[in-house]
């Protein structure tokens, strides 16, 4: 018990802090996510074979390739790439990005990846019917899209969301890789500096798995609120 | 972009393939042991029984499996007593710990498909073989579990894509896999997208026949 006790003896506090950048990280990449769907589920629907074409490539790579593999790209390849671009505005400095924004961004692309996937196939179980009825009332395009099929994409959308968060929140783990101390990344510190692995490795695992059941609880009553008059 | 490179560290990486088949296809097949033991401990009538198959398969699928296998590897060595016993000669590989850990994961996900799957078929089908006058195993191995396969393949096809990415893991206990050379390339040149390019090329190419060899036996079993 002392091992997680607050304060300098124990791991707690440290740990308390660690779960807060996991549930940050797990956020933002979340949020990034979303960024991407919004960018790339209307390529996938759109009428372009090319678009599509598009769309396809990011989503089956992304989907295909092991999460490591793409949070390595970025690790090692991220700062190289803005580096390439200061230097095109004449800036030849070291530029260092963040640990929190390269994790926060590879998670990102990847969670985009399942809920692009996620939203083609919500707005593509919408009754055609509401599309047309839409044309016939003549709505302003906006107007259609946020009033009538954004709310009914989002009931049909939210219990494959939780999946993507539920996924998003794990691959969060992987980003202790790249020296950000979330909780992954203070286990092993705390692992290291006490020499007690299975202690810490198994108290961080009740972390995650504590995040995964307040997330469902709260994703539930989401559900419901969405799923009214049905 | 360096096109040398990309030439010299396709061989290397490979063989690193090897690696990655070799585990990922000992873990899907412990994997698949464990998970038919659990599905059929969770369809059992007794309570405690069922709850606890359901409790394994909610720890392994609500927690990491980065956090699995550390606990797995660098954990268990802690344990003294451990050390004595003949596990130790299994435990002290980092080979064997990733497909223990592996095996553990997957079969959490697959007794959930089976699950599902053996949940899906009729009792009326059921009742017409024991009307028939055949025995429970009969009834189980050449009833139930052809139709649960068939049942259960879309899914699995899945899992054993999530496997496969899953094994890239292995290369955070040292194990060189494609992921684990990957990253050895990269840290040694310092040309991240070449060889993003190659290993993911080689994942993607693994997924695609996963992926035909999945849609070749949704055929075979479809029964119509």
């Amino acid at each position: 018990m002392e091992l997680i006790s607050f304060g300098d003896k124990g791991w707690g506090d440290e740990l308390f802090v660690a779960t807060l950048m996991t549930i940050a990280v797990a956020i933002t990449a979340m949020l990034i996510g979303f960024l991407f769907a919004l960018i790339f589920t209307p390529l996938k629907l759109s009428k372009y074979k090319i678009l599509n074409l598009i769309a396809n490539f990011y989503t089956t790579v992304v989907r295909g390739v092991p999460e490591l593999l793409v949070i390595y790209l970025f690790f090692f390849g991220g700062s190289g790439a803005i580096m390439y671009v200061a230097q095109i505005f004449g800036y030849y400095d070291y530029i260092e990005i963040n640990a929190f924004l390269t994790g926060a961004i590879s998670i990102g692309i990847i969670s985009g990846a399942y809920s692009t996937e996620v939203f083609r196939g919500a707005i593509q179980s919408i009754d055609k019917g509401q599309f047309e009825a839409c044309h016939v009332l003549g709505l302003k395009k906006y107007i259609y899209f946020f009033k009538v099929i954004m709310p009914q994409m989002l009931r049909l959308a939210i219990p494959n969301l939780s999946n993507v968060w539920q996924i998003t929140l794990k691959d969060t783990s992987l980003i202790s890789v790249t020296g950000l101390v979330e909780i992954m990344r203070q286990s092993y510190i705390a692992a290291g500096s006490t020499r007690d692995p299975l202690f810490f490795y198994s108290f961080a695992a009740l972390l995650y798995l504590m995040l995964t059941y307040l997330s469902m609880k709260f994703i539930n009553r989401l559900e419901k609120n969405y799923s009214r008059g049905y | 972009m360096d096109i040398e490179l990309i030439l010299t560290s396709f061989p290397k990486l490979l063989s690193a393939t090897l690696v990655t088949l070799k585990l990922l296809s000992a873990s899907l097949f412990f994997g698949l042991l464990i998970g038919l033991l659990f599905a059929i401990l969770r369809l059992n009538k007794n309570k405690l029984v069922s709850s606890f198959a359901y409790g394994y398969s909610y720890v392994f699928r609500g927690t990491p499996l980065l956090v699995q296998i550390f606990i797995i590897y660098f954990g268990l060595g802690q344990i003294e007593y451990l050390r004595t016993t003949f596990l130790w000669v299994i435990l002290k590989e980092p080979y064997w710990c990733a497909i223990i850990a592996f095996s553990l994961n997957t079969g959490a996900y697959t007794s959930e498909i089976l699950r599902s799957a053996f949940e899906t078929i009729k009792p009326g089908i059921i009742e017409a073989g024991r009307s028939l006058g055949l025995n429970k195993i009969f009834i189980f191995t050449k009833i139930q579990i052809p139709i649960a396969i068939k049942q259960s393949l879309p899914a699995y096809g899945n899992e054993i894509i999530l496997m496969l990415k899953g094994t890239s893991l292995a290369s955070t206990v040292t194990l060189m896999d494609i992921t684990g050379v990957a990253k050895f390339i990269i840290s040694t040149t310092f040309r991240p997208i070449e060889v993003f390019i190659v290993a993911g090329s080689i994942y993607l190419f693994i997924t695609f026949l996963v992926h035909n060899l999945i849609k070749y036996l949704e055929k075979k079993y479809s029964f119509n």
